[in-house]
């Protein structure tokens, strides 16, 4: 018997992503820190959808992504109740 | 803790203390620090003051594991590291780092690794305020204008 076969264009569930803002990206959202209902899978989606994509051009190559307090991958996959952060060049010291 | 952000003004003594402190007793025969301090002059600009801020939870997980590495990379007995943040006057302490080693050579080496990842790779930013122009985040090629 055939099993049914779940379709991948199925649209994602829309999650729930906490960003926090710092330095220029705070500038900038104006905020230090918002929820976004998104069905952006990755940091790299979520970056497009915010609108920063369009502006910045090659962010993979200057600027970092957090996932939940540590540095992640521009592809990797966001999960519902995560916490993301970009951040910009950084000038410490 | 070895690895600190501060919103407070760091007090060189109290840290030298810690580091002394944290390494084994009387096996340092070398203490080397590295004070980075607030300067009038960016890239030919006067600078009036600076502003730090820093992305705390990750600064610090970042900053120890950079400590880590000093301790497994060089023949050193300590390594601690602190970092302002906040606003900043012209001649204040912005960083401090000290290593204490048994010899001047691994000291050395490790207080410069230590400072530099600590610039290129822990999520602090700094705001320069100009005699001339508008404040500026430094390292930034230019606004992100979504």
């Amino acid at each position: 018997m055939l099993q049914p076969v779940r379709r991948s264009a199925e649209p994602p569930d829309p999650m729930q992503i906490r960003l926090v803002h710092y330095a220029l990206f705070r500038d900038a959202r104006g905020r230090d820190a918002e929820t976004v209902t998104t069905t952006a899978a990755t940091p790299r989606a979520l970056f497009d959808e915010l609108g920063f994509g369009a502006a910045l051009a090659s962010p993979e190559s200057w600027i970092r992504v957090a996932v939940n307090d540590d540095f992640a991958a521009w592809d990797a996959r966001l999960a519902d109740g995560d916490t993301v952060v970009f951040i910009a060049p950084t000038a410490g010291g | 803790m070895t690895f600190q952000i501060t919103s407070v003004p760091i007090d060189p003594s109290t840290w030298r203390d810690a580091l002394v402190q944290d390494a084994p007793a009387l096996a340092a025969g070398g203490i080397v620090v590295f004070e980075g301090v607030v300067r009038d002059h960016s890239a030919g600009r006067p600078v009036l003051s600076l502003e730090y801020e820093a992305y705390t939870a990750l600064a610090v997980r970042e900053g120890e594991r950079i400590l880590a590495e000093a301790r497994a990379r060089f023949a050193i007995e300590e390594a601690v590291a602190v970092h302002r943040t906040g606003h900043l006057a012209l001649g204040e302490t912005a960083v401090w780092v000290g290593v204490a080693a048994a010899h001047r050579g691994a000291a050395f080496d490790a207080c410069r690794f230590v400072i530099d990842e600590l610039k290129a790779r822990v999520p602090i930013w700094k705001r320069e305020h100009y005699a001339d122009g508008p404040a500026e985040w430094v390292g930034v090629p230019g606004p992100p204008a979504p």
